[in-house]
């Protein structure tokens, strides 16, 4: 491996008169995306002195800097927000970053591990070279040995079929779109989607005095705090967040669980189906089609909460079981277990697109990382990455910050510290293994 | 693998072959295309509103499959509406089929989590209102205005492991799913 190779800091500075396709540089590692986990990446090759360089879109933390919603903070604790050699030493441990707290958080980062950003730089395809990769983007090529993806899990949002035969007149948003309530018309709004983002912009909508139906399917429901600590503070405790990929049965299905209902808000306030129920919000089934004009909801909308409520008794169960077993001093006793969720005897089927009730949807219905330009078979039948805890099929090729990658904290700030420290030393050995062969090869 | 899988092998017996299910599980992951299947019903008119209906053949696991032997329903109109009376009302047999489909789950979950059943029975009540169907008022709807099903379950395990049965259960029914979500249907005269 290489540990030549001049260090670039901040915005990519490059002479006159260059035309992109002449520009064809080499290093030994490419990532790409510079937010937190392709920084965390950048600070672990750094240590083991691999040249390489992060290749952003936009600038550090582009996607928190453009696509997220005015009130939204960090889920996690301040507390939780560390990478790799980093860590908030603020005087507020339990509160929770608002999105410019989380942008200036990275920057610091970024110029702390002098991470080495050509900012401004789209990547447009990665395709196999040799025993490499070439990754073209906007500013020309690159040659590298290794390709490490932390391009990010919500460049896209996963909107249903049904979205497409929404009357004209409706205004239909995705989150990623989404800013502040006074940008939707008057009215009455649709928010399809249980989980954090359905959950808090539902709330705040409806406080806008839009009216607002929330149409839920399957949902995990989570206390902001529970026994006197932070929801997060018992997961990262007893082990949960900890959890590897290969120690549970199945993988894929975690990947795709909803995120928990939360919201980081400074009053460490619970948002779940009671709470909006109790503001007024209609809570209705899952979006199952639009046929006719008419919104159907599925009628499963009462076994959705039952799994809900089952699976939050289960894991304050095990959060008191563990305290039980740990003689925590200090810790309240158990509150009486939340509420069941309560719903409507009679929940909505059927709404009538054309009645003028509904002026605007809004389709918090999950995410999904963009990778149109990834040319290279690491996708199975379904168009779903298939690889083990980041690691694909190509060598050399890796993923990183991902829902679920190689353990449950993967899809948090704080998971891709020990990601990206596995995936590094993989990376490395692989480089390492590649040089040996190269150097068999041309002695025998 | 947690300390308990490793010293306590399954012990439930609910008539379940988890093993089979595991490995078809497996097996139509990496084969997707034999997963396909066909369902099919050939239903004739016998008199009035009595007709039957007979299950024999369907297509699956990329074959041609046959029942064991062939089961016939008979499907008819009550007395109260000046019919025979040969059979369930179309409208039972669909609570029959979610019910069905229901505690076959129950089971079959139940053999997951290694929980011993020892019975398991559930009512099914619908609420339809008629007037629907005789055309009476266009604002109720032909089918079912609620349905209810109330599982007893008596098994190892604490209420929220049964609660968590019946749940599961629903997530993964096929008539479940049927009942409470739309399905595009396309009927044709040949």
């Amino acid at each position: 491996m290489s540990t030549s190779g001049p260090r670039r800091s901040g915005p990519r500075r490059s002479g006159p008169g260059i035309s992109a396709g002449d520009r064809r540089r080499h290093t030994t590692v490419v990532v790409i995306g510079a937010g937190h986990a392709g920084l965390a990446m950048s600070r672990c090759l750094t240590e083991r002195s691999i040249d390489h360089v992060l290749l952003e879109r936009g600038a550090v933390a582009n996607s928190w800097r453009t696509e997220r919603w005015d009130s939204l903070r960090l889920l996690t604790p301040n507390w939780q927000t560390r990478l790799p050699g980093h860590r908030y030493r603020g005087h507020d441990p339990d509160g929770y970053m608002t999105v410019p707290q989380v942008v200036d958080f990275l920057d610091t980062y970024a110029a702390a591990v002098d991470a080495p950003v050509e900012t401004n730089t789209a990547v447009r395809s990665v395709r196999r070279h040799s025993d490499g990769f070439v990754v073209g983007t906007s500013e020309g090529d690159w040659r590298c040995r290794s390709v490490v993806v932390a391009s990010g899990a919500c460049n896209r949002a996963a909107v249903p079929d049904a979205a497409a035969r929404l009357p004209g007149d409706i205004v239909s948003l995705t989150p990623l779109e989404y800013r502040r309530p006074d940008q939707l018309p008057d009215g009455g709004v649709l928010v399809a989607g249980g989980s954090a983002t359905g959950i808090q912009l539902a709330d705040e909508i409806h406080r806008s005095g839009r009216p607002v139906t929330l149409a839920v399917g399957g949902h995990v429901r989570v206390p902001r705090t529970y026994r006197g600590h932070d929801i997060m503070s018992w997961l990262d405790a007893v082990g949960i967040l900890g959890e590897r990929y290969d120690e549970v049965d199945d993988p894929e299905r975690v990947r795709r669980l909803p995120s928990f209902q939360l919201v980081g808000s400074p009053e460490r306030t619970t948002i779940d189906l009671n709470s909006l129920r109790a503001l007024g919000v209609r809570v209705v089934g899952r979006v199952a089609g639009i046929a006719d004009g008419t919104m159907q909801f599925s009628g499963s909308l009462r076994n959705q909460c039952a799994l809900a409520d089952l699976k939050l008794r289960r894991l304050l169960d095990t959060i008191d079981e563990w305290v039980d077993g740990c003689w925590l001093d200090g810790v309240p006793p158990p509150p009486p277990r939340p509420t069941p969720t309560v719903v409507d005897d009679d929940p909505l089927l059927t709404l009538r697109l054309g009645s003028g009730e509904i002026r605007s949807v809004i389709w918090a219905t999950g995410y999904r990382p963009d990778l149109s330009w990834l040319h290279l078979p690491v996708f199975d039948r379904a168009s779903r990455l298939r690889h083990d805890g980041g690691i694909t099929d190509v060598p050399g090729l890796y993923l990183l910050g991902l829902p679920f990658l190689r353990r449950r904290k993967s899809t948090l700030i704080d998971g891709a510290g020990d990601d990206a420290r596995e995936l590094s030393a993989h990376l490395a050995a692989t480089l390492a293994g590649a040089s040996a062969t190269h150097w068999t090869a041309r002695g025998a | 693998m947690t300390i308990d899988e490793i010293t306590q092998p399954g012990t439930a017996d609910n008539g379940i072959d988890i093993d089979f299910l595991r490995s078809a599980r497996d097996m139509l992951t990496a084969q997707p295309e034999a997963a396909a299947f066909e369902w099919r019903v050939r239903n004739t008119w016998v008199n009035g509103t009595h007709s039957t209906s007979v299950c024999r053949d369907f297509h699956g696991l990329a074959a041609e499959q046959e029942h064991r032997s062939t089961f016939i329903f008979d499907t008819d109109h009550p007395e109260i509406f000046a019919s025979a009376d040969n059979g369930a009302t179309p409208t039972e047999v669909v609570l029959a089929a979610l019910a069905g489909c229901l505690t076959a789950g129950v089971a079959a979950v139940a053999q997951q989590r290694d929980i011993q059943l020892r019975s398991v029975s559930a009512e099914v009540v619908a609420t339809s209102d008629v007037r629907g169907v005789l055309g009476i008022d266009p604002d109720i709807r032909n089918g079912f205005s609620r349905v209810d099903v109330t599982y007893a379950i008596d098994a190892d395990a604490t209420d929220d492991d049964i609660r968590a049965l019946v749940a599961q259960s629903q997530k993964r029914s096929a008539v479940f799913d049927i009942v409470t979500n739309p399905t595009n249907v396309a009927v044709d005269v040949r």
